[in-house]
């Protein structure tokens, strides 16, 4: 196991070095960096005397050995726009988008298993193929469409919700959260619902698949000769057996939420990093894109770590030589 | 060798048929495939269909702005869908958006397709270093969201049809190299392969005309879902404003050009182009799905 561990984080860091060259290059290879990183606006000596400051009149090598050290110490740059570090930017940011990714999972293991336990169950039932019909339905319809069309529905025609922004916020442990009042819950609601769809699809065809898998096993069949109650057969030992797989990709979800909270919190005008993320591209806020990059390849390969050691954890068939099957 | 090819060829013959018939007999699955039918026909046909060309500026009359669907212009044209900001004819911009999403999703996806299926047949034929190699770049390409990837790219080289093509190309190859190794894999341990090595023949002709075609239909498969994807990526990357150029707008361009007018109640503007690029990804994904379960081809 140990062994294990420390390959996975070898490999880990390996992914970090490969992203950072790659942003690198993208910021500095291509294109002029001094165009990027220097403000348009600033004069002749101050634009000599930045260019001197970021070191981009060192040879390449140097300069992302400059890039990596200071990244390592949590410095990405300064932002254009706002002045600040635009680590500390995103890092304000990040509450609102974990409030609505986190209320967003929630919500689609609340109503995605029993509906997909439901769909399981009955295969071949009306309801069944409706549910399933209609997770059809949750994956194509397209995010920002799907989003736009709860706000018409639910803000423009019933005039139910609010349809943009964070609503009343308060400060637990110095972090600002919408959880916790009714008018933040309220402007919660639209956006947490349209980001939970998708997921809520796949968590239904995961537990209807698992389910279905499931219930002509060996052990349901053994339960139910000994007079089991179904409800205990598919409560203790059915969705037991399903929930490893459905925690897996619930975690592997997790960094592809934060990736679409990005197109979410655009349409709901969410204050998060998504927002940020697209503000900043307008706005040509080079260092705070970089910035973005390099904090959501740390998080997706924290995430995918902790996942995978989960998992060869909880699941004893794992191979942990590190033969990938 | 020639008989096996046969009997190969039999069975896949055999398969198709019974795939068809399988489609004609669902409903559903015919529905899609004629639905999917009339959208690629029209936006075939856009040209000669549409009652306006919204590229045109001349034939726009600001004066209509905004109008409801069913509402007569002043030139006695009447906007069926209604008119947009610039007082285009909203059917009509369907009917050329139609055009620019389909253009962007196929050609996208047969530019994914082609590398994905020459990196894996390469990591497949060849194995050890290059193998582990091009693995660990397609590993490293799917442990990131591609919307994201693909946005951070389209920021930094910029909006245009071409550059959004690559942009998708670059997020999809790598799951068509995993598929088509894991297939290769599996047909370069069959006896006839085995023969042709043993035959002599060189390496390229066994990776193209023997391994290729025997291995290809379950990455084809795929791909038809996939073509679902690129078209919803490339809604979502110009419906973010970094995706194809306003002279050229796609479904997705176009719902962002009705989202400002959504709360004042005027959702045609933005509803009607989204309804087209649902039913569009809706019956590539039910046509695609339905395909994929009929060959039992385990995708992503």
């Amino acid at each position: 196991m140990t062994a294990y561990i420390l390959q996975r984080l070898i490999q880990s860091v390996l992914v970090l070095l490969a992203v950072s060259i790659v942003v690198f290059l993208a910021v500095y290879g291509i294109g002029d960096p001094i165009e990027l990183l220097v403000p348009p606006q600033v004069s002749a000596a101050e634009r000599m005397a930045m260019i001197q400051r970021l070191g981009l009149d060192l040879p390449a090598w140097q300069q992302y050995l400059g890039f990596l050290g200071n990244a390592l110490k949590g410095d990405l740059g300064y932002s254009f726009v706002h002045g600040v570090p635009a680590v500390d930017l995103i890092l304000a940011r990040l509450p609102a988008t974990f409030e609505l990714v986190l209320l967003a999972m929630s919500l689609a293991a609340i109503i995605g298993i029993p509906l997909g336990l439901l769909a399981g169950l009955n295969p071949e039932s009306r309801p069944s193929r409706a549910i399933m019909a209609g997770t059809i339905l949750g994956f194509s319809l397209p995010s920002f469409w799907k989003g736009m069309m709860l706000i018409l529905l639910f803000s423009v025609f019933l005039g139910w919700l609010p349809t943009a922004g964070r609503g009343e916020t308060v400060s637990v442990l110095g972090i600002p959260t919408s959880l916790l009042t009714l008018d933040g819950l309220k402007h919660l609601a639209l956006p947490a619902l349209n980001l939970a769809i998708p997921n809520m699809a796949l968590m239904i065809r995961l537990v209807a698949a698992g389910t279905t898998e499931a219930m002509t096993q060996d052990y349901v069949k053994y339960a139910r000769a000994k007079g089991v109650r179904s409800r205990r057969i598919v409560g203790r030992h059915v969705l037991r057996n399903i929930l490893i797989p459905v925690v897996t990709v619930a975690g592997m979800e997790f960094g592809s939420l934060v990736a679409f909270s990005t197109i979410t919190e655009t349409v709901f005008a969410w204050p998060g990093m998504g927002k940020l993320l697209i503000d900043s591209i307008y706005q040509l806020d080079r260092p705070v894109v970089v910035a973005y990059v390099m904090l959501a390849t740390l998080l997706f390969v924290a995430v995918n770590f902790l996942v995978d050691i989960l998992y060869a954890a909880l699941d004893p068939r794992v191979n942990l030589t590190g033969e990938m099957a | 060798m020639t008989a096996s090819r046969v009997v190969a060829a039999d069975a896949d013959t055999a398969l198709r048929y019974k795939v068809l018939r399988r489609i004609k007999s669902r409903p559903t699955t015919r529905g899609a495939v004629i639905l999917l039918g009339i959208l690629l026909l029209l936006a075939l046909l856009a040209p000669f269909i549409a009652p306006q060309n919204p590229h045109d500026l001349a034939s726009l009359s600001v004066m209509d702005n905004r109008l409801e669907p069913g509402s007569q212009g002043m030139t006695g044209i009447t906007y069926w869908l209604g008119t947009d900001a610039q007082g285009r004819d909203m059917l009509s911009a369907i009917l050329y958006g139609l055009r620019t999403s389909l253009l962007v999703g196929l050609t996208s996806t047969a530019g994914a397709l082609g590398i994905g299926v020459f990196a894996g047949l390469v990591a497949a034929q060849f194995g050890g270093t290059i193998d582990a190699a091009i693995m660990r770049v397609v590993d490293f390409m799917l442990g990131f969201p591609s919307i994201l990837i693909a946005l951070v790219l389209l920021a930094s080289i910029g909006r245009g049809v071409d550059k959004v093509i690559i942009a998708i190309i670059l997020v999809q190859w790598a799951q068509y190299a995993r598929l088509m190794r894991a297939a290769a894999l599996v047909e370069r341990r069959k006896e006839y392969i085995e023969a042709a090595v043993n035959f002599g023949l060189p390496t390229r002709h066994i990776m193209l005309a023997h391994l290729l075609p025997n291995s290809i239909s379950s990455v084809l498969v795929v791909s038809t879902i996939s073509i679902a994807g690129a078209i919803t990526l490339e809604a979502t990357l110009s419906f973010l404003g970094v995706g194809v150029p306003v002279t050229q707008p796609s479904l997705g361009l176009l719902i962002a050009n009705g989202f400002e007018f959504l709360l004042s109640g005027e959702y045609w503007i933005a509803a009607f182009p989204g309804i087209a690029l649902v039913l569009l990804i809706m019956s590539l994904n039910l046509v695609g799905e339905r395909l994929r379960r009929s060959f039992n081809v385990r995708g992503q």
